[in-house]
């Protein structure tokens, strides 16, 4: 009785774990249950129950609805699917002007202006590619096509490489400094010589197009939010639903609004880009002190001087990181885009991985990776850069890298016009090194590939055995055994004791939604292997951080390792487990852990970093050594912080599970992979997103609940 | 000049109906060219006074009048008219534009007003003369300490040559030296341009320093308006007395305000201004056995006091109160 008084908390948790073990024990596993037939099927079974919901037939197998709640959302799906078709083919007919045809045709609205969008977004990537590539779309976008006939030499030359790798090389002088501009110019020869030039500029085009179009709606929008408390409050539930959605599962309803190709690749990138922009544009226009916009009213500014030379330019550490942002989301769009028809690296890759030649697939990933930390250190040093004061420089110094890029601009020119001479009807490999004609390691990776396979087969076939047999099938089944209102109980339960009534409804809500759709099997398989990863993940994260912890170049290394992973797309990563582990559960698995270590990592020692030194200082002086300081004072202190790293580490890990759908898993992924090729697939897809969105968001919620009470308990809020 | 009137409620009454009173009943004028130090300490309502008089906050009822217009009624338009020309302020924390140099964050309300750039420069190449800042100008203001921050501001403030010069804690958030010498130099600066100002602090022996009158605020209310020797002489109220109570009076006093100004034949041969403060020539008038004479500006014998009067006031006043 008195460790109940003095432990209320503990005995509360006990107690909803017994309830919850003993609903799982009580209700049994009827016996026609089995997995893998899916709920989601619409095969006609004499088995099947069927209902009928706003004149959808919903089929399912009916259980006990202890066991399983019924898919009482099984009409959504199909009913998005339904009001998509109708809103694109259907609603609002008017009519347009047609060029071609010179009259007014009939068409829906809304397919009017995905087509005008359409040819927009063309527009823009065509013309941005076919200066770095070369082309004639944008000279016949503005003539015609007899005009291009008549005029062959208007056609755009494209280029050469030397120039793009000397404007990057400036680009980054001026940005960072010697070394940022070193590794600028060699990755761009790398990505020259190794002949991955035109695939890489094409992603590159992409996100020239995706990421400035992002950063504008992205500002735009996150000014509204800022001026208007309405508009804040209806976009935060979609910016938190984005947050944690799959990227994977915005393609499917992409595909049907505006097709396959670059263009619908850069609208879905600007979808899943634009929340971090917003978010982190909120987050810099609110950091503004008071006193900074009272002076700025002051000095009599309008509303629209006091948001452009007042707001824009003092918030603009944050807003340029929100572009750091952008452009990663891009990069890891610019791979995953590529399943609806972007072409460039990304494709590569997905082609690649296919065909399970691992040598091109790192050649590409490898390309992609390099290209995008590249970006990401060069938006970075923006940020960071701090403007300098030019009035008393001369003329000379002011433009000397304009001077410099024109001088290399003229050089490459002249190289290139020399290259037509020494490389007679061959290539010339001073304008553009063809895809096929550089040099290619592919051939020795896949040797590698085949040796380690050859040598250490035996005990990876034998590793993957035991992980497979003795850890994860007993844990899936595990996991599928939970009665979906057990599981009901024990999320409703962990919300009400950590975040009263308010956590409880919201965590209700969030799992009556995914209980109640068709596809709760699946998610609970997506949640094992999430779970499986993220506890290992932790495990490594906590002790590597803790470690580095110890000493502080070690600790600012392991942060710039960090740094650099999460800067690789995701997709990167299937590369070297397909290598070593082919194609099973356990390569998904170990990606899974290699990506969710990193904000376990990053969060541990960041964590460790927050601890005042007062408190250090303090520690010592009562004479504490390394390992009591560590028990009893950062651990402690440090513990909230590393929970929020917990709390990425469960989005990392679901991301990846999903993406590892395209090994082959048998999770909600899995259905998405398959929603992307079905033409009803968009309605799937979005709902299946939304499913994976939600478990994440009950994590989210339940964890920074309980950090925010933890913090303030601690008196460090 | 400043005119502030307010229908007369009780702020009980709102605070029985759930509101917290900003600024209550608080009708004062300033006459041009005066300095009015606003004085309370944190939550008091002074920086909400200030801001309803600049109208960065909105006065939910009274009036503001400005030279005989209502501040309250001006438009958006009419209202940054006004700050553009009429009205400077200054912050507590200085509040610079951080990608903007020195030159540039002075100029800067000029050219919100759109002054060409070569005029709004050279005016603020003046400002940065006037502030003793020349060779600084291209500075960003994260290269600077507190106390060029502040002259920065207070450059700024400046700049459009407002009447009126609102100055919100400009000192507080420097340090106590710091904070001396930036007073004795806004002493200068207001001895040169002669401003209508409102003064905001929360460092009594500050409001003494400046001050042509003191305005003490509590709770959003004014609990008393008077020059500097009026407060410390006759506190109006308790909370008042216990601001006043360690005050030296030698530092606020002027002999004027406790000479005698009954004839006296007996007088001695010094002479001392009745504007003269306590503090300064005490010393002088200690060593007198003689009762000796004060004077107004033009020699004038106006009173005398006598050399126990001023150990009076030093150090036996303080017990009487008065």
């Amino acid at each position: 009785m008195e460790y109940l008084k003095k432990y209320p908390k503990l005995f509360q948790w006990l107690f909803l774990l017994i309830v919850f073990f003993a609903l799982c024990f009580a209700i049994d596993v009827p016996e026609t249950y089995k997995f893998i037939r899916g709920q989601a099927e619409f095969v006609k079974d004499p088995n099947q129950s069927v209902y009928f919901f706003l004149g959808k037939e919903v089929r399912y197998y009916a259980f006990d609805v202890f066991w399983r709640l019924p898919p009482l959302l099984g009409w959504l799906p199909i009913w998005i699917n339904d009001s998509l078709f109708f809103l694109m083919n259907e609603w609002m007919p008017m009519e347009f002007w047609n060029e071609d045809t010179q009259e007014f045709k009939t068409r829906p609205l809304l397919l009017e202006i995905s087509r005008n969008l359409t040819s927009f977004m063309t527009f823009l990537i065509e013309l941005i590619r076919e200066i770095l590539l070369g082309g004639l779309e944008t000279i016949v976008a503005f003539t015609s096509w007899d005009f291009i006939d008549a005029y062959p030499w208007l056609e755009l030359p494209g280029l050469p490489w030397t120039i793009v790798a000397a404007g990057a090389a400036i680009l980054s002088y001026k940005l960072s400094g010697k070394g940022l501009a070193l590794f600028a110019g060699l990755t761009m020869i790398y990505i020259s010589i190794f002949g991955q030039w035109k695939p890489s500029m094409q992603t590159l085009s992409f996100i020239l197009v995706a990421a400035p179009l992002s950063f504008i709606f992205g500002l735009g929008l996150g000014i509204a939010a800022y001026k208007s408390k309405r508009v804040e409050k209806a976009l935060y539930p979609i910016l938190l639903v984005m947050q944690t959605m799959p990227q994977y599962a915005v393609l499917v309803p992409a595909l049907v609004l505006f097709g396959v190709g670059d263009h619908a690749a850069v609208i879905i990138t600007m979808v899943v880009a634009v929340p971090p922009m917003i978010l982190l544009t909120i987050l810099g226009l609110r950091a503004i002190p008071p006193e900074v916009i009272e002076a700025g009213r002051m000095s009599g500014c309008t509303n629209w001087q006091l948001m452009f030379k007042v707001l824009i330019p003092t918030a603009r550490r944050d807003i340029l990181i929100g572009v750091n942002q952008v452009i990663m989301v891009c990069f890891s769009m610019a791979v995953i885009s590529a399943f609806i028809g972007a072409k460039g690296l990304g494709f590569n890759l997905l082609l690649a991985l296919n065909q399970l030649n691992i040598g091109l697939a790192l050649e590409a990933g490898l390309c992609i990776s390099l290209i995008a930390i590249l970006l990401d250190k060069m938006s970075l040093a923006w940020a960071n850069k701090q403007t300098d004061y030019f009035g008393n420089l001369t003329f000379f110094q002011r433009n000397k890298n304009v001077i410099f890029f024109a001088a290399s601009f003229v050089i490459g020119i002249i190289l290139a016009y020399i290259g037509t001479f020494i490389f007679k009807g061959s290539f010339n490999y001073l304008f553009e090194i063809p895809h096929n004609k550089g040099i290619s390691t592919a051939d020795f990776w896949n040797k590698g590939v085949d040796w380690i396979f050859d040598t250490f087969f035996v005990y990876i076939k034998a590793f993957n055995t035991w992980l497979i047999q003795d850890v994860l099938q007993p844990m899936r089944a595990l996991y599928l055994r939970m009665p979906a209102v057990a599981t009901l109980v024990l999320a409703v339960g962990a919300g009400y004791l950590i975040g009263g009534i308010r956590s409880a409804l919201v965590v209700a809500a969030l799992t009556l939604f995914i209980a109640l759709s068709p596809w709760w099997d699946r998610a609970l398989v997506t949640l094992y292997m999430a779970t499986f990863g993220v506890v290992i993940s932790c495990l490594i994260g906590f002790t590597v951080g803790t470690l580095c912890f110890q000493n502080k170049k070690s600790a600012a290394f392991m942060l710039g390792v960090c740094d650099i992973f999460q800067t690789f797309p995701s997709f990167v990563y299937l590369i070297p487990v397909m290598m070593l582990f082919g194609i099973t559960d356990t390569s998904v698995l170990i990606a899974v852990i290699v990506y969710a270590t990193i904000p376990a990592t990053r969060y541990t020692i960041e964590g460790l970093r927050s601890v005042p030194v007062g408190l250090h200082e303090a520690a010592t002086m009562s004479g504490v050594n390394k390992l009591q300081r560590l028990t009893k004072i950062e651990f402690p202190l440090a513990f909230p912080h590393m929970m929020l790293g917990i709390n990425q580490t469960i989005v990392f890990a679901l991301f990846m599970v999903i993406i590892g759908a395209f090994i082959g898993t048998e999770d909600l992924g899995q259905y998405i992979l398959k929603a992307l090729s079905d033409k009803n697939g968009a309605g799937i897809g979005l709902t299946l997103g939304i499913c994976v969105a939600f478990i994440g968001l009950i994590f989210d919620n339940l964890i920074r609940t309980w950090v925010e009470k933890r913090k303030k308990h601690l008196g460090i809020a | 000049m400043l005119e502030e009137s307010n229908g007369n409620v009780d702020a009980k009454t709102f605070q029985e109906k759930g509101c917290i009173v900003g600024v209550n009943n608080a009708s004062f004028e300033v006459a041009k060219g005066e300095m009015l130090v606003v004085m309370g300490l944190s939550g008091s309502g002074k920086s909400t006074l200030l801001r309803c008089i600049s109208r960065l906050t909105d006065a939910t009822g009274g009036k503001i009048f400005i030279e005989g217009q209502d501040l309250l009624e001006l438009n958006n338009k009419e209202l940054i008219e006004l700050r553009r020309n009429k009205m400077g302020m200054v912050f507590q924390s200085f509040a610079l534009l951080p990608h903007k140099t020195v030159v540039e964050n002075i100029a800067f309300p000029l050219q919100i007003k759109g002054t060409n750039t070569e005029e709004s420069i050279n005016r603020a190449m003046e400002m940065v003369k006037l502030v003793g800042l020349d060779g600084r100008e291209n500075y960003f203001p994260r290269e600077l300490s507190g106390g060029q921050q502040q002259r920065v501001g207070i450059a700024r403030s400046l700049a459009v040559e407002p009447d009126i010069w609102f100055l919100d804690e400009p000192f507080s958030a420097l340090d106590p030296l710091i904070r001396k010498e930036m007073q004795d130099e806004f002493l200068r600066l207001q001895e040169k341009l002669q401003k209508t100002i409102m003064f905001i602090t929360h460092d009594f022996d500050e409001a003494l320093k400046l001050a042509d009158r003191i305005a003490i605020m509590k709770d959003g209310i004014i609990e008393q308006l008077d020059t500097p020797a009026n407060i410390v002489l006759n506190p109006a109220t308790e909370y008042v007395r216990k601001f006043t109570e360690e005050v030296p009076r030698e530092k606020v006093l002027v002999i004027e305000d406790v000479m005698d100004t009954s004839n006296n034949d007996n007088l001695g041969d010094l002479k001392v201004s009745k504007d003269e403060i306590i503090e300064n020539v005490a010393e002088k008038i200690l060593t007198q056995e003689k009762i000796v004479a004060v004077v107004d500006s033009e020699n004038n014998i106006v009173g005398s006091i006598k050399p126990s009067k001023i150990i009076d006031t030093v150090f036996g006043g303080r017990k009487n109160g008065s």
